[in-house]
């Protein structure tokens, strides 16, 4: 049953079970959130969602407290109003006075709260925290905890969402620190790199130690798409500045996966401008005819085997993709890889399957598919498999 | 139905505990005088009676605390209620020849009341005693806590037979409504009401909780309850149980209490195995059991959500409220949280009636109130009094003033989270609502007297350190704001205050009050602001004259010797530690402010009074 109340004057219904916070969002009423997700488990410990409720002894926190039918609700007291204010100061208070170089500038909720808030700078005597940067040596979490809040978001997420439990908070009062297992290193804490936490900092406690200084979430553009590695078919974001992909972000709205990626997913981007990856397809000279006269008209290049060693190592150094390929023709043997295109290399296989099963049958054939290919690739490949080469040889790599 | 189990206790327990004429000595082995070798007083005192062949005649019984434990180990013999304080193991002798065999008190043993050096003999004569109606410590110092025996010699769980066999928990819970018993862990929340809403929601399975965390620096009340009385409280928890539809429950104990957690083991396992626990208790069908969860050696997890984390094995945080524990609280089901002094009324409300509590104390607190008096008082302890009883009673008569001639200062209640109150306050009742109304608390019962020489601002500055050390850190108002707070007041104890910082400590706990999650933060800011209130002259004389009236911060005093009196005998040199003293003998002495530590040492060891302290600098 619905359960009907006052917000603001206004009159609200929400469903039963639902908190305050529920109830506010649905009639479009904005209450500043910090340790707030709605994909995580509410704790009230940031006390920004702070609101009035007639005859409550206490401000109550509106992402914990129930709705009650008949509850009268003022988001905008001036007490609720001023402890908000006095969270946002207090917080301040214990933070590095970074913005400027921050690399979340703009996309932070703490930022924004602050300037919805007119808070001014505390400038003060006191204590502040002064935690080493970058702490972690493991390659895609960078931790600054100079910028923690304490917001348990984190801890949430890896808890909830990825089942890895690696965050908790250490010590307590001002003293409360965030760490990883027993105040280890992250990959000695059981992290599985997946990135959510990072996902879900509100602030820039914990960023992409890859992306770093590459581009703010304001000065990239984003295209969605659709992580290539497995069939699960998870969507994000490619955040691209200059032509590279800077970083992946995930987005709530993505069908699938929500906010949740792996490692691969999150961080495995970097292949995609890596000099050594596969364009065009490869075949041996001795399945080609005409490899002289294509190579002559620059239809196709020659990829020595030498030559490609040499320059793995010197693409490793920094030296530019070209140097892969090479046109000295004399170097060219049966072996040699020449770099054609999709019709010519398809036809190869074509020509090869239908003479092995000419010559041996189905039963000549193995077929192994992949976990990368979507449900419908498989099935296509079951069919080719099936059908046209005639054997009942099919697996799956991810059967283990 | 089975016929129930036995509550009679053997004859001689009934004997022991009952019998005006039975000869016996109790010695006191709560934490305090155990740890003055009271274990060892016991012995002896067996040994010698051994040796006068009186072992059989007369009993020497292990009790809990007698609250005055500054006086321990206390040992008193019976019939005669002779009172023997600060006895040794080889004091046992003389108590056995002189007093048992001779019939003669020692009276070098007997305390010798201060004020007018007379000796006093029986115990209930003693100032300490006098005002104090000793309910809820009715057993302590009288049975013998591991005795179930005892216990139930004294009426032990007739209550629980009572409510099991001829009481339905609806009828329970009016009853406990009707005696309007107000919860004893510093909320003062009426314990009927919140049985109420437990039984009243429904889910399955509800617990019942026990808090004995007693996290207050100095308080012991709840710790002498457990030692010298376990079985009442395991007798209010069972009840409880029944009333709200529990089977089951936890007594949380604070770790450091080894001595409480090993008497309650001891007692639940006894009520085990006379069937007062487990499957059909007492042949009633009703079923419970209970089990001792030590704590995580956290103040905050006196509080009641804290505590619930930290019984599921989580972090010791607390979580907003509501839901309120009665509708979801440890493993996310109904649970009743008392303290350890509202379980232990329980059985002697629902044994005597509800018209008997209300007519104790007073009509909006009825009851009596359980302290740990400490501080500059004459006598320190732990007293209990009935409510009302005003807080001079407590200082004067039961406390014997302040100590060493001494004028008084201000008295705290409520420890860390309470406030304090100056001479013109001591005439307010004792009691929730009175307290309150001047801003200190009932608290769980810690009272404090500070003297002339306490320094106020010191005093406020001590319990915001507390608070910085035990804030748990999860919300912002409280984790930072009283570290911003505590920096304010050592920069003012240091003499660096400015008149700005008084509205800036205003301005951080009402911030502080208003926006931290749990009551830890929310009363944090009390003691300050109570010491604002009261003595905010002092705060100003060490803010515009860089003075500390009570000559206690270091940073605004200096040490000075006064020329006529000192004779030049050269100990103050002696005993300095930093050099900072010159002089000839039986020349003046100078002290070099420059070297001087300011540690006081050599105003202690002048004979002549001749050290002065003399502030501002
Ligand atoms: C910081 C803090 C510490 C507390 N410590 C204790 C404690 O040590 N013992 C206790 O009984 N209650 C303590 N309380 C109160 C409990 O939260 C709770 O109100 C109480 O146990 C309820 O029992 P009662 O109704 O019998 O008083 C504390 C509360 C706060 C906010
Ligand atoms: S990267 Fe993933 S597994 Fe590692 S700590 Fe963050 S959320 Fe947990
Ligand atoms: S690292 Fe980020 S998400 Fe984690 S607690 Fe700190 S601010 Fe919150
Ligand atoms: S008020 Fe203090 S103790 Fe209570 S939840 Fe907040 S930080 Fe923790
Ligand atoms: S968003 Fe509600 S307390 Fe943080």
């Amino acid at each position: 049953m619905p359960v009907s109340l006052t917000i603001n004057n206004r009159s609200c219904s929400a469903p039963d079970g639902a908190t305050i916070l529920d109830a506010a969002r649905l009639a479009g009423i904005e209450i500043p959130t910090l340790c707030h997700h709605p994909d995580l488990s509410n704790v009230g410990a940031c006390r920004m969602c702070v609101v009035s409720v007639q005859g409550a002894r206490a401000l109550q926190t509106a992402c914990t407290t129930p709705v009650r039918d008949g509850m009268v609700v003022d988001t905008m007291s001036a007490d609720a109003v001023a402890t908000r204010k006095f969270v946002l100061e207090m917080l301040l208070t214990d933070h590095p006075n970074d913005c400027m170089g921050c690399e979340v500038a703009g996309d932070c909720e703490l930022q924004d709260l602050v300037y919805d808030h007119g808070v001014q700078w505390p400038e003060h005597s006191g204590q502040r925290h002064d935690w080493p940067i970058d702490p972690d040596p493991n390659p895609f979490i960078f931790i600054d905890r100079n910028k923690c809040i304490l917001c348990s978001r984190c801890i949430r997420a890896c808890g909830e969402i990825q089942n890895r439990d690696v965050w908790s908070f250490a010590q307590r009062g001002f003293a409360t620190k965030l760490v990883a297992g027993a105040d280890e290193m992250l990959l000695d804490a059981r992290c599985e790199s997946c990135g959510q936490c990072v996902a879900y900092c509100p602030v820039g406690a914990l960023t992409d130690k890859m992306s770093r200084g590459k581009g703010r979430t304001t000065q990239v553009e984003t295209v969605r798409t659709t992580c290539s590695y497995c069939g699960v078919g998870c969507n994000f974001d490619l955040n691209i500045r200059g032509g590279q992909i800077v970083r992946v972000t995930s987005a709530q709205d993505a069908p699938v996966n929500g906010m949740a990626l792996c490692v691969k997913g999150r961080y495995g981007y970097d292949y995609v401008h890596n000099p050594e990856r596969l364009t065009r397809p490869l075949v041996r000279a001795k399945w080609l005819t005409g490899v002289e006269e294509k190579v002559n008209s620059n239809q196709w290049t020659v990829i020595s085997q030498a030559e490609k060693r040499t320059a793995t190592h010197r693409s490793t150094n920094g030296a530019s993709a070209t140097a892969l390929i090479t046109d000295n023709r004399s170097l060219i043997t049966d072996d040699t890889f020449i770099q054609t295109d999709w019709d010519t290399a398809l036809d190869v296989v074509a020509g090869k399957f239908a003479a092995e099963k000419m010559a041996h049958g189905g039963d000549a054939f193995a077929v192994l598919a992949s976990a990368k290919c979507t449900n419908e690739e498989n099935f296509l490949f079951a069919k080719l498999t099936r059908q046209l080469l005639s054997t009942n040889s099919i697996d799956h790599c991810a059967r283990l | 139905m089975s016929t129930p189990i036995s509550l009679t206790p053997q004859p001689e327990a009934t004997l022991a505990v009952n019998d005006p004429a039975h000869r016996w000595i109790a010695v006191c082995m709560g934490t305090g005088c155990s740890s003055s070798a009271s274990t060892e007083v016991g012995a002896a005192l067996r040994e010698e009676l051994v040796k006068n062949g009186l072992e059989n005649g007369v009993e020497v019984r292990r009790t809990g605390c007698f609250g005055f434990c500054e006086q321990g180990p206390i040992t008193v013999v019976y019939p005669d209620e002779t009172f023997y304080t600060q006895v040794k193991p080889q004091n046992a002798s003389k108590i056995v020849q002189e007093h048992v065999v001779g019939g003669q008190p020692v009276e070098r043993l007997l305390y010798k009341d201060p004020a007018s050096a007379v000796l006093v003999e029986k115990w209930h004569e003693i100032g300490f005693y006098g005002k104090q109606q000793r309910i809820l410590l009715g057993n302590c110092g009288v049975i013998d806590p591991e005795n179930i025996g005892h216990y139930l010699a004294k009426d032990g769980y007739q209550a629980l037979r009572k409510c099991l066999l001829e009481l339905t928990p609806e009828e329970i819970i009016d009853e406990m409504i009707s005696s309007n018993l107000r919860g004893r862990g510093g909320g003062g929340f009426p314990a009927g009401m919140k049985w109420k809403l437990a039984r009243q929601t429904q889910s399955w399975p509800k617990y019942v909780i026990c808090n004995a965390d007693e996290g207050d620096p100095g308080a012991f009340m709840d710790r002498s309850v457990l030692e010298g009385d376990p079985h009442s409280v395991i007798e209010g928890m069972i009840i409880a149980a029944y009333a709200i539809g529990a089977d089951r429950g936890y007594i949380y104990c604070r770790a450091e209490y080894p001595l409480a957690i090993e008497r309650l083991k001891i007692a639940l396992a006894q009520a085990r195995q006379l069937g007062l626990l487990g499957e059909n208790i007492l042949g009633s069908g009703f079923n419970c059991d209970l089990e001792v969860k030590e704590g995580a050696g956290a103040f905050v997890c006196g509080e009641e959500t804290a505590l619930m984390a930290s019984i599921m094995g989580e972090r010791g945080q607390p979580w907003p409220r509501p839901p309120y524990p009665a509708v979801a609280g440890v493993w996310g089901q109904p649970s009743n949280v008392n303290n350890v002094k509202s379980y232990a009324y329980t059985p002697r409300i629902m044994r005597n009636g509800a018209d008997w509590f209300r007519s104790i104390g007073t009509e909006k607190s009825p009851g009596t109130a359980v302290f740990a008096l400490t501080g500059q008082v004459q006598r320190t302890g732990l007293i209990e009094v009935p409510m009302g009883i005003t807080v001079r009673e407590i200082i004067e008569d039961i406390g014997g003033g302040v100590a060493l001639g001494k004028r008084f200062k201000a008295v705290q209640t409520g420890g860390p989270l309470g406030g304090c109150l100056p001479e013109q306050y001591l005439d307010t009742p004792v009691d929730f609502d009175s307290l309150r109304a001047v801003g200190a608390v009932m608290g769980s019962g810690g009272m404090i007297v500070a003297d002339e020489t306490t320094c106020m601002v010191e005093f406020a500055r001590y319990f915001m350190k507390f608070v910085v050390d035990e804030s748990c850190g999860k919300c912002p108002p409280c984790r930072i704001g009283s570290l911003r707070m505590l920096e304010i007041l050592d920069r003012i104890t240091e003499g660096e205050g400015t008149l700005e910082d008084l509205d800036e400590l205003h301005r951080l706990a009402e911030g502080m009050q208003r926006g931290s999650l749990c009551g830890l933060g929310q009363l944090a800011p009390s003691p300050v602001l109570s010491v604002l209130r009261f003595f905010e002259d002092e705060f100003r004389a060490h803010i515009i004259d860089k003075a500390c009236p009570a000559h206690k911060c270091k940073a605004l005093i200096t040490f000075d010797i006064v020329a006529e009196l000192c004779t030049g005998c050269m100990v103050c040199g002696r005993n300095c530690g930093s050099n900072a003293i010159t002089g000839e003998k039986r020349g003046v002495h100078v002290i070099d402010p420059d070297l001087c530590e300011r540690c006081g040492m050599c105003a202690e060891v002048c004979k002549f009074d001749a050290v002065r302290i003399v502030s501002p600098r």
